[in-house]
């Protein structure tokens, strides 16, 4: 089987444009929601009490409330469905520092005489914890992206580096626009979702990349745009069958991972798509952009070359004596 | 068929991966297993924090302590003995004794003294109290992993995390009593005081207030079984459970649960000289501020060892004589961070990601040999000895499968066919250009490993940031996805490409690409 078998180079950097206004669109409009609806932190980064309640049978949400609401610890607490019916989760802004009766013995006792039920999992991180782990979090992405920037920078050239870390700002920005959108509660799961975004849609990038920086090698004279065309249309059966194939696995875990995993499933469904996207439209017609020049290429690698002969020439000739 | 170093390799390497990750898939007695995560098996995981202050404080508490023992005993006449948060201060009657008292006050540790006619103040230098909030830290962090030594768990984790912080992890608690009693374990401080009741003014205790009793240099405290029963003690202890060296069980003569202690030399010494000269008097037994209680001295006590009765029952006496024997926390501590998670959560959450990575395992596998037929079927056992790697390399390692690691195989299931899609992308491009199979699969690989190179490092860097930056459940997930990267170097790029060499003569022979490569022509 065979899904394309072009023999001629498709021309993607004729629509560039149309798609540079695209991603214009959709990353303005996610700022544009980030800063409307900002991110719905959770627990880990805004620190807080998760409670986890499983009971026997539905759960008696309205009743679970009216016990709540009797104790002021449990102002402005949301219970929600967990997946299915019988399982609810109450969130709280409160913490508690003690260690032998925390917010979660707290709410047990509260729920005491609602039915049945088994509390499955409390968390609670305190406001410093959770202030950490957003810093944290934050300096994580901040050197991903500056580690990966010098890598490809010192393999390829700078304004591959620029390109494919500007993808990837473009990929991130709408990941997280998505995720301010529908609401998705914002945890260390997710942040560990966005990273591997990050992976994926720099993995697709340089696999085109690398085909580009054949074509040229290969090419001494020719248009830098029929070049990245070229190695688009010949590295797009390997996108798209990755993409598939990654896409197959995250969806499988979407569907039937549980609810715990969801947010990241989510997240990495968006992020698979618009990293396949991305690593096609924005990274290669920003290297068309920024100017890239074959010819200076040439003359660059070439001289390279000498450099090193000379090199290579001084280091024998010291070596056997003669200087 | 023909043997290369590359299938020999990779052999090995299918060896390598069915020993060790067979004990953990088949869950057999023997052999190294994956430890699973908190959040698969349950358990509580706790970040406490300790109040340093506060062990500042008691510091300087126990330095009026001795001091008040020592004038006593060399007959130094002083008055008005007092301390707040970093010092204490003190009124000396007889000038005579300034060099004797000052000779002693300097052998304390970090301490600075100031005579100024006849008052004398001692404070602590800023590097002693930062010396000994440090100790509060790592002594709390050997106490807490004493006493959960004795707890019976299996194989607790107590390290120090961060500057300040104290990481708590205990797997396979399985109930919410459990997690109790190892709580109050945890935080329990067990400081152990004995004072000796102010009998001259005790009998007014239930009249007055607290402040009255800082006044005459006393405290109230209560009864542990009736909080109306009220003490008035000195607040400078006797003794504190610093000179405690031993504590257990032992019963009364009612076959009621009681704990006896024994104290060391010193501690002992001191018990003796007190208890000779205060006979007739009370002598309270005070353990984390309440009072246990308040036996009167009939004669001097040697020895050095004492009882504390309560009403407790056995596990409790249990518990706390573990965390008396384990040493008194300096400081208290407090909650930072909590998780705990049920083993039936846990369950769930291993069986839904079980489900997750067979379903999706099962449409890679399936599309790949629709897709590329032979190559499909070589690139798939590329994938599963690639998963069996990271699982053998996991258990290895001693390294913790969590949630989100399971998210890391099930994604590296994704990724890994990467590897062996541009391969077999790159052949097939070579063999519609018309080059010779064995051609086409030599210059595939060759061309194909840079791409693969490059892309697969940069994914690493991703991870290892995860990893130095993450907590926890994100080192985990750290983890799997690098293991998962070096593996499928190991498997789809030297794995794939050993069969290959193996099978090149039946290839060549058969010149059928479409059953080798899925292509017509």
């Amino acid at each position: 089987m065979e899904f394309f078998r072009q023999t001629s180079a498709m021309n993607f950097m004729g629509k560039s444009k149309i798609a540079m206004i695209l991603s214009i669109i959709m990353v303005l409009s996610s700022l544009a929601i980030l800063s409307l609806k900002g991110l719905n932190y959770g627990v880990d980064f805004a620190g807080g009490t998760i409670v986890q309640v499983k009971y026997k049978g539905d759960a008696p949400i309205d009743m679970m409330r009216e016990k709540l609401s009797t104790n002021q610890i449990f102002e402005g607490a949301s219970i929600t469905e967990f997946g299915s019916a019988d399982e609810v989760v109450i969130r709280m802004r409160t913490t508690s520092s003690d260690v032998v009766v925390d917010v979660g013995d707290v709410t047990k006792a509260a729920l005491v005489g609602t039915g049945e039920f088994e509390i499955r999992r409390v968390d609670i991180v305190g406001p410093k914890v959770g202030s950490e782990l957003k810093e944290k979090g934050l300096m994580s992405l901040i050197l991903a992206v500056a580690g990966i920037l010098i890598y490809v920078a010192f393999r390829f050239e700078w304004r591959f580096a620029l390109s494919s870390v500007l993808a990837l700002v473009h990929d991130v920005s709408i990941a997280l626009g998505a995720i301010a959108l529908v609401g998705l509660e914002v945890n260390l799961d997710v942040l560990a979702a966005l990273l591997t975004i990050l992976g994926y849609s720099l993995n697709d990038t340089i696999i085109v990349f690398d085909r580009i920086r054949e074509g040229i090698t290969n090419t001494r004279d020719g248009e830098f745009g029929d070049i990245i065309n070229e190695s688009i249309t010949s590295t797009l059966s390997r996108t798209t069958l990755t993409s598939l194939t990654t896409l197959f696995v995250v969806f499988t875990l979407f569907i039937w991972g549980g609810e715990i995993i969801h947010a990241f499933a989510f997240t990495l469904l968006v992020g698979i798509v618009v990293g396949t996207y991305s690593s096609i439209f924005v990274a290669s017609p920003t290297l068309l952009t920024l100017g890239f020049d074959v010819k200076k290429y040439h003359v660059n690698l070439s001289a390279k070359a000498a450099r090193e002969a000379e090199k290579e020439r001084m280091r024998s000739q010291f070596e056997s004596g003669v200087m | 068929m023909k043997l290369n170093y590359r299938i020999v390799i990779f052999a090995f390497a299918i060896v390598f991966g069915l020993f060790f990750s067979l004990p953990s898939i088949l869950q057999t007695q023997d052999g190294k297993k994956i430890t699973l995560g908190l959040d698969l098996q349950g358990g509580l995981h706790m970040l406490l924090g300790v109040k340093t202050e506060e062990a500042v404080k008691s510091r300087i508490k126990s330095i009026a302590a001795s001091v008040k023992y020592y004038s006593e005993k060399e007959e130094i006449l002083i008055d008005s003995l007092s301390f707040d948060e970093s010092s204490i201060s003190f009124l000396l009657l007889d000038k005579d004794d300034l060099k004797k008292i000052k000779s002693f006050l300097h052998e304390i540790k970090g301490a600075v003294v100031v005579a100024t006619g006849e008052s004398i103040s001692l404070t602590l230098t800023p590097e002693e109290i930062a010396r000994t909030e440090e100790q509060a830290i790592s002594q709390a962090i050997e106490t807490i992993r004493n006493r959960l030594d004795q707890f019976g768990l299996t194989e607790p984790i107590v390290a120090r995390q961060g500057e300040e912080k104290i990481l708590v992890q205990l797997a396979g608690i399985k109930t919410a009593e459990d997690e109790q009693r190892a709580r109050e374990l945890i935080s329990r401080s067990a400081k152990l005081e004995l004072m000796a009741v102010d009998e001259d003014r005790n009998a007014r205790v239930n009249s007055m207030s607290n402040s009255d009793a800082v006044s005459y240099g006393d405290v109230i405290l209560e009864d542990v079984t009736n909080p109306h029963m009220k003490y008035l003690v000195r607040e400078i202890p006797i003794l504190d459970g610093g000179m405690l060296t031993d504590a257990n069980v032992g019963f009364d003569q009612n076959n009621r649960p009681l704990i006896t202690f024994k104290l060391n030399a010193e501690g002992a010494q001191i018990f003796g000289d007190f208890t000779a000269k205060s006979v007739g008097k009370r002598l309270a037994v005070v353990l984390d501020g309440k009072v246990y209680s308040a036996p009167v001295i009939n004669e001097r006590i040697g020895g050095g060892s004492g009882q504390i009765s309560g009403n407790y029952t056995v596990m409790e006496a249990k518990d706390l004589s573990i965390a008396l024997r384990s040493g008194s926390l300096l400081a208290p501590i407090y909650l930072m961070e909590k998780r705990s998670v049920g083993p039936s959560l846990g369950a769930d959450s291993i069986k839904a990601s079980m489900i997750a990575l067979i379903g999706g395992f099962a449409l890679v596998i399936g599309f790949m040999v629709v897709y590329y037929r032979m190559a499909g079927i070589i690139s798939n056992i590329a994938l599963i000895v690639n998963i069996l790697i990271i699982l053998s390399v996991m258990s290895l390692f001693g390294a913790t499968l969590t949630l989100p690691g399971m998210a890391g195989i099930v994604l590296t299931v994704g990724m890994a066919v990467d590897a062996n899609v541009i391969i077999n992308e790159r052949i097939r491009e070579l063999l519609h250009q018309g080059y010779s199979i064995q051609k086409a699969i030599e210059e595939g690989y060759a061309n194909a490993m840079r791409a693969i190179l490059d892309a697969n490092i940069t994914t690493l860097i991703a991870a290892v940031v995860l990893y130095a930056y993450g907590t926890g459940a994100i080192k985990g997930f750290a983890v799997t996805i690098s293991i998962g990267i070096l593996a499928s170097m190991l498997t789809a790029i030297l794995g794939t490409h050993g069969i290959y060499e193996m099978l090149q003569n039946r290839i060549q022979k058969s010149k059928n690409n479409l059953f080798w490569f899925g292509i017509k022509g």
